[in-house]
Formats: C-alpha cells, structure tokens, sequence
C-alpha cells in the first residue's frame, strides 16, 4: 500500500509575523520557512507505517513555489522514499489544492492520504475534507491514534469534551492533530540520503487543474491591541478588583 | 436570499455554538434556516425551532446521522444547499470536520472562522494564530462558512416560533462507521461556553498538581478548567482542554491564567476574554502584557490562597 503525504511549507511556528504597511498581506520576505507542524506529524505517522511493514511506499506531494522542493526534502529525510512537487507561483487556496492532490491521488492510487488538519499560516483546516470529498474517500479528521488492519482503518480522533473511534474503509484520508505521535529528529546522514531520492516537478496544468483563487483579500489588518492593564500586590487586592472594578464575580 | 445553519446538537439538545451561528447567519442573509441532522432529534429540533430569529427548522433523522459522521451529514446538507445563499456551520470540531466537505462539492471555497459578516460576501477571519486579522470577500454563488462563536453573540435560545419540517434522510455512506467514544463525563461548563475559565500551564508540574491546584479554585468560581499546550503536551491536562491556536478558541467573561507565559499561540485563544488575569511568578511573562490584572507570584500559594479568598 502506498501513502501519499501532502506537506505545505509555511512561516516558522516561532516567527511572529508582521502586516505589511500597504495592508495587502504579512510580510513573509527573509522569514524562516519550514514544513507545517502537522504535516510533519502526517509524515512521521507515514514512516512509522512503512517501518510496521503496513505501507510499501511513502510520496510526500507539495504545491506551491520551487522552494517547496526543501520541504520536500525534509519530508524525505524523516523517510518519504519519493516526492512530487507541484510547482506553480500562483496564491493557491485550499480547494485548489484539494483538487490537485485529487489529480495525483487519480494517478497513484494510494491506500491512505495522511495531512495535517490546519496550516498555522492561513488556519483554515480545509483540504484534507476537500481531498476526500473530491476522491469520494471516507475521512478521519484529527486523529490521534491509527491503526491500519486488513482494507480498514481504525482511527481515534480529537472532538469536542473528548475523544471518538470510527472506523474508514480504505482508500482513506486522515488528518492529524498535535497527540498522533512526536515527529523523530532529522539526522545529517538521513539528511544527505535524502538528497539523493527522487523529486518529480509537475504544474497545475498537467493536472489539469484550474487553481484561480475563489477568495479575494481585501486587506490583512493587526488584530485591535489589547493593552496590559494594572499588577496587583497580593491576592486579596486582585479579589477586591475583580469583586469592585470589573465586577466579573 | 437565505441562510442555511447546521445545528451542533446531541440529538436531546440544542448546543449553544448554534446560537452563536445563528447570529452570523442572520448578519448574512433575510431568512435563517437551521438543520438539525440525527437520530431521534425530535428534541433537538424542537428546541432549534425555539431560537428567536430561526424561520424554518428542517429535520432529518436516520441511524446513520447518530454520530455526525461527515460523509452522511454532508450528504444531507448537499441535498438542499442550492436553495440558499450561505451555508454555515459553527467552527466546533464537528462544524470543521464536514463544512469543507460540502463546500468542495459544491465546488466552492470555503472561509473558515469569521469573526465578522462585513456584508452579504465580505467577511473578516484571523490569520497567523490571530497575529493578523484578513478582510476576505468570497467570490462564489453559495458562501460556505464556518463561525467562530467567540466573535458572535448568542441569537437567544427562546422566544421563536419556527415551523419544523421533516427532510428524508440521505442514505449511509457506507464507508466509514462510528465504534466509540470517551466523553470526559463532568459538572463544569463547556469550555467554549463558560462564563469562566480558570486554565493552568506548564508551571503546574505534574497533572497530580494540576488536578489539586486548579480544580478546587474551578469548583468555587462554578469555571471550566482550560490548559496550555505545554501543559497537554507535558501530560497534565487532557486534550480538549487546550485552550490556543490549534485548539479551543474561548471569550469568556474571565479568564485566570496560572503558570502560563503567554506563548503567541496561547493568546490567539484566549486574547478576546473580557477580563484576564494572570498569576505567574515571572514578571517578564508575555501573559501580563495582555493581562487586566497581574499577579506576580508562585501560584502553588497564590491559586490555593485565592480559592480561600473567594
């Protein structure tokens, strides 16, 4: 069984990001950039597959600008065995997306599709439901344990006040949240191996996916400043304040 | 024009994201719709018809809408989308779970956690874990929305007289099933929906001290008890207690932060709280610079002396 694993290179998690003066956008110019944090979890959960001999293949798919190809790259050093890159410059928005990773998962037939449930640039938490509806594939969102038996997958997932168990016929899209499992460090040697894995280049075009963007920005603004209020000295003075000044108990 | 809600419900009961939603819906379009997909949702359904402003309440119900499995609640708003305008669902981990399945098969794009109906295609959504707020306007046929509930009051939950009409239930996809759940079964409040929360970080050492330190000053405020990611990733808390960026977005009207340094992710969770206070013996933690209220000290004997005073 194959896995394909959509990675998307996005802003650093560390990097507090500025609005542009012109309010058209976040600056994103000379920031450090590196694989979303989820999608690493997808990859690592993909590795971890192959290695208990349940997956044959792991393809790690970007979409997006050449650099891409380093994120690529990193999922390649964590195991990916190959990768295919989609290359294109255009803003490409979630639905588009979607349909590209449609396109490919047509033409590889994976068994599994494992992403992340939300990018931490545009928090959207769209495209893996939007794979599945397009593949007409069942979905398990937010997963926090898989486990792959015989044509279905049992996954246990993150909801609200707890957690839920379903089971999904594969083929099948999973996304992971932040408790699937701890991503392995990349080493150096795993690094150089990776170097050497093969990485295919396609545009949308190929695929014949239109990827024109649905959603206009109008403008991108900093979020109303909250300002730090008043320390207080000791307990009893912050019971006073929240029992008199705010008046919130 | 008309919006269309799908209710967030347990099938005896209406959940208060709904009404939230509700609100968002009636900014967007003339008439507010609300569907309630499940099984044996009489109640559900009777109660989404009480909600003032809700015109119409539609009503199907099946065993293979029970557990809100996406592939067949999709299938069942599918089934009426193009009779409306806008299409939304609250931004709860069930409304997340199946919106963008509907919006990709109506081929349209999703915008996902507004916070604000700017008009009938224009919205606000934060971006960046809140550090950038986008005015997006949606340039599709049928608006596909999902609501952050924090950004819009609750429509009131009596008062309306909707008619109730039945739809025939869409048949089970088949593909996935529902085995089980774990619901961790307690008093307190939701999390999204209390009044306050008391949340505790890393600081807290272990989840024995989590436990013995924040539950106590929990019980006596009546709160839900929320948690930083350090602290759900270091094991002291659950899951679905983590209140940020990646996991519950929360506003209520007070929020005490003990031991939490007040990481950028934590804040876009919890930053739009009508007052907070933070209790944490580093005067350099960012908490403070968002806190009304700052108590410099160690919380082992600021939260239990707190808990006295109250």
């Amino acid at each position: 069984m194959k896995i394909l694993v959509p990675v998307k290179r996005v802003v650093d998690y560390n990097v507090k990001v500025r609005v542009k003066s012109d309010n058209s956008g976040v600056d994103i110019a000379n920031v450090k950039m590196s694989m979303n944090p989820f999608d690493e979890i997808a990859v690592e959960e993909a590795v971890r597959l192959k290695e208990q001999g349940v997956a044959s293949e792991v393809i790690a798919v970007s979409c997006g600008v050449t650099q891409c190809q380093e994120t690529l790259r990193t999922a390649m050093a964590i195991g990916a065995d190959r990768a295919i890159l989609v290359e294109t410059s255009e803003e490409l928005q979630p639905l588009a997306v979607a349909k590209l990773l449609k396109a490919l998962v047509d033409k590889e037939q994976p068994g599994l599709i494992i992403l992340g449930k939300q990018a931490i640039d545009d928090d959207c938490n769209q495209t893996g439901q939007m794979l599945a509806a397009l593949a007409d594939l069942p979905q398990a969102t937010f997963a926090s344990k898989v486990e792959v038996a015989g044509a279905q997958a049992k996954v246990t997932r993150e909801i609200d006040g707890g957690l839920e168990t379903l089971a999904v016929q594969l083929p099948a899209v999973i996304t992971t949240d932040l408790r699937l499992n701890e991503p392995r460090y990349v080493t150096l040697p795993n690094i150089m191996k990776a170097k050497k894995k093969p990485l295919e280049s396609v545009k949308p075009e190929d695929l014949g996916v239109d990827v024109a963007p649905r959603i206009k920005t109008l403008k991108v603004q900093e979020p109303a400043k909250r300002s730090a209020g008043i320390k207080v000295p000791d307990v009893a003075s912050l019971v006073d304040k929240l029992k008199n000044v705010a008046k919130v108990i | 024009m008309s919006a269309l809600v799908i209710a967030e419900h347990d099938n005896a009961s209406i959940k208060g994201a709904t009404l939230n939603t509700v609100s968002a819906a009636a900014a967007c379009a003339g008439e507010v719709h609300v569907l309630v997909a499940g099984h044996n949702a009489g109640a559900a359904a009777a109660a989404a018809a009480q909600i003032a402003g809700v015109a119409k309440v539609i009503h199907a119900d099946s065993q293979a809408l029970a557990h809100g499995l996406a592939e067949n609640v999709a299938a069942q708003v599918l089934a009426i989308a193009s009779n409306y305008s806008h299409i939304l669902f609250p931004a709860t981990a069930g409304g997340k779970n199946v919106a963008p399945r509907v919006a990709a098969k109506l081929d349209v794009a999703q915008i996902s956690d507004i916070t604000k109906v700017e008009s009938a295609d224009t919205f606000e959504r934060p971006i960046y874990a809140g550090n950038a707020v986008a005015t997006v306007q949606s340039l599709d046929a049928i608006k596909l929305i999902t609501v952050r509930t924090t950004g819009f009051d609750a429509a009131p939950a009596s008062g309306g007289s909707a008619a109730v009409e039945s739809a025939a239930a869409q048949a089970d996809s088949g593909k996935s099933s529902y085995v089980g759940n774990e619901i961790a079964k307690n008093d307190r409040p939701e999390l999204t929906a209390a009044k306050i929360i008391v949340s505790g970080g890393r600081a807290l050492g272990s989840s024995e001290k989590f436990n013995e330190v924040m539950t106590p000053l929990a019980d006596k405020l009546g709160a839900a008890i929320g948690a930083s990611r350090a602290a759900v990733d270091a094991g002291y808390a659950a899951n679905d207690l983590q209140v940020g960026q990646t996991g519950k977005i929360v506003a209520p009207q007070l929020y005490v932060a003990c031991g939490i340094s007040g990481a950028i992710q934590h804040l876009a969770g919890m930053k739009d709280s009508k007052v907070i206070v933070a209790i944490n013996k580093d005067p350099e933690a960012p908490i403070f610079s968002v806190a009304d209220f700052g108590l410099e000290a160690d919380l082992f004997a600021a939260v239990p002396e707190l808990t006295q005073a109250l």
